[in-house]
């Protein structure tokens, strides 16, 4: 496999048991890109995500992320991944000073660094000083939300996956945390993102549908509502999951 | 007839205001959803309503019953399905239904008629324990559970969050079917789409109601015109309409941008030849209807 793609999967499979949850999937993403990973609950985003990110030996196929191997490099594809979810992402016992420290000092960032780190965070979430001291817990969920982003790429990772970053947030507070991921993606960071929000689909530079196990489709929304004759993402979404 | 009357609810914890003075009533029969983010209000309101909760002040009645005084009433007649999966994880669904029929002494051939049309989707799996099930299959059962002693009324407590819009097309397809069946129906939802599924919302954040109303009212009552336009490079459309003097507020809207402008009387060539004057190509726009979205996003910022 070249390097000219951050991730690349060829037939990549995961077994349990007798259950296929991800059936022999193969695709390629570019480094900057925002990849949108769809599809319906139960249709295997989550295992594959976990294979993706070191957490989970595959059964069979290839892949390789950052141009490390997702059978024998995990460790180096853990250090060179961000990750971040709606259901994990920073403690609500620490505060916003603590958690950067936290995840700066788990990713191995030297003293100086994290403190530039945490100032420049500190500088572009616009958090006024009297509440870094505070616990995460009584801040707003946006915020929230769009610390736990930036500290997901604090060790300045080639890629961030996203697993429902958005969910429960409300419609400002969504489309803002986009700006950011935009900014990330400009900076060269790609972003692989999962949601259940249609218009954060058409957001995406490409998007990649999943049913049961397969990539039914993969192209740009734009491609992808011409092929499926549909006025927006939901409707692709639709006719996709029913199987048209 | 009101199943639900709110007077000034409220209720705290420590320094946060979870609900704030909340009134409304809620009508016999509805459809009615509480849509908002994370953080809205909505879970500690559905449990005051419960009975689970004792409010700090004000006061509801849920059927005619005090939520206080009158709690053991209220938790015979309405179905609760709250927002975490609370059925019984090592217990089969079998079990668990029998569990929760014999609670309100009854049994599952009583209600029958009521769960049948769930209940098949889920038959083949009534061996399973509840804990080995789908996500889609834990929520059918777990409104099967709430469905059993055939409550007046329903709670579903985010009964769709982190479900797919397919799934969650299908959901609200069944609670149609329970609202023919005569019982009425609170929900609540993060999904603002949501709204066009019931006949009634409130707007939550915060703790406080933004409007309640029915959708089409909420949005026949958006100020001023709202268009939607696209160009060319939209992250320099998004800055250049941002910029633009008479600017009400941008977002983004899928492949398109909403636009509000500050004037009442603006036309879309008034837009199109600011936008020429920064030099963009292929521009479209075209005055839209807002959706719920727009009209949450402008009453946020009020």
């Amino acid at each position: 496999m070249q390097n000219n793609f951050i991730i690349e999967s060829e037939n990549l499979t995961k077994k349990f048991g007798h259950f296929t949850a991800v059936d022999a999937i193969s695709f390629s993403v570019k480094p900057g890109e925002i990849f949108g990973f769809l599809g319906a609950n139960g249709a295997g985003k989550t295992t594959a995500m976990r294979m993706l990110c070191g957490l989970s030996i595959p059964t069979s196929g290839k892949a390789t992320v950052a141009g490390f191997d997702v059978y024998k490099q995990t460790e180096q594809i853990k250090k060179n991944i961000g990750y971040m979810s709606q259901k994990f992402s920073l403690y609500d016992d620490l505060t916003i000073t603590e958690n950067i420290n936290f995840y700066g000092g788990i990713y191995g960032l030297s003293k100086s660094k994290l403190k530039e780190k945490t100032e420049y965070l500190l500088d572009l979430l616009k958090i006024p000083e009297m509440h870094t001291g505070k616990l995460l817990v009584s801040l707003p969920l946006g915020w929230k939300q769009k610390l736990a982003f930036s500290v997901a790429i604090i060790h300045e990772p080639k890629i961030v996956f996203l697993d429902e970053p958005t969910g429960g947030v409300d419609p400002i507070t969504r489309r803002q945390f986009w700006d950011m991921i935009y900014e990330a993606s400009h900076n060269g960071v790609t972003v692989f993102v999962t949601t259940h929000y249609m218009d954060e689909a058409e957001y995406c530079n490409r998007v990649s549908m999943m049913v049961d196990g397969r990539i039914a489709s993969l192209d740009t929304p734009y491609n992808l509502k011409k092929e499926y004759n549909a006025g927006n993402m939901h409707e692709v979404f639709v006719k996709i999951a029913r199987g048209r | 007839m009101s199943s639900v009357i709110i007077e000034n609810l409220s209720k705290s914890y420590g320094d946060v205001s979870a609900v704030d003075d909340i009134s409304l009533n809620i009508d016999t029969g509805e459809i009615f959803g509480f849509i908002g983010p994370d953080g809205a209000g909505k879970t500690t309101l559905f449990r005051m309503l419960t009975s689970l909760l004792i409010p700090d002040k004000g006061k509801a009645t849920v059927e005619g019953f005090d939520i206080v005084k009158e709690f053991k009433k209220i938790r015979s007649l309405v179905g609760y399905m709250p927002g975490r999966f609370s059925l019984y994880q090592d217990l089969t669904v079998e079990e668990n239904l029998n569990f929760f029929a014999s609670v309100f002494g009854t049994t599952i051939q009583e209600n029958y008629n009521l769960i049948k049309d769930i209940y098949v989707l889920l038959e083949p799996f009534r061996k399973r324990k509840a804990g080995k099930l789908s996500g889609g299959m834990k929520q059918k059962l777990a409104l099967c559970c709430a469905l059993i002693h055939k409550p007046k009324i329903l709670f579903l407590d985010e009964p769709t969050t982190g479900v797919d819009p397919v799934s969650r097309n299908e959901f609200w397809d069944m609670l149609g079917y329970l609202k023919n069946e005569g019982i009425t129906i609170v929900v609540s939802t993060p999904y603002m789409d949501e709204a066009n599924k019931c006949d009634r919302i409130a707007l939550m954040q915060r703790g406080k109601i933004l409007e309640t109303n029915y959708l089409k009212n909420i949005i026949a009552r958006y100020p001023g015109k709202l268009f939607a336009v696209k160009s060319d490079i939209m992250f320099i459309l998004l800055k250049d309409l941002r910029d633009y003097k008479n600017s009400n507020s941008v977002f983004s809207f899928g492949d398109s941008l909403h636009y509000s402008d500050s004037r009442t009387d603006v036309t879309k060539d008034d837009i199109l030849n600011y936008l020429k004057s920064k030099e963009h190509k292929n521009i479209l726009i075209e005055e839209i209807e807002p959706n719920i979205e727009d009209c949450f996003m402008d009453l946020m910022s009020k």
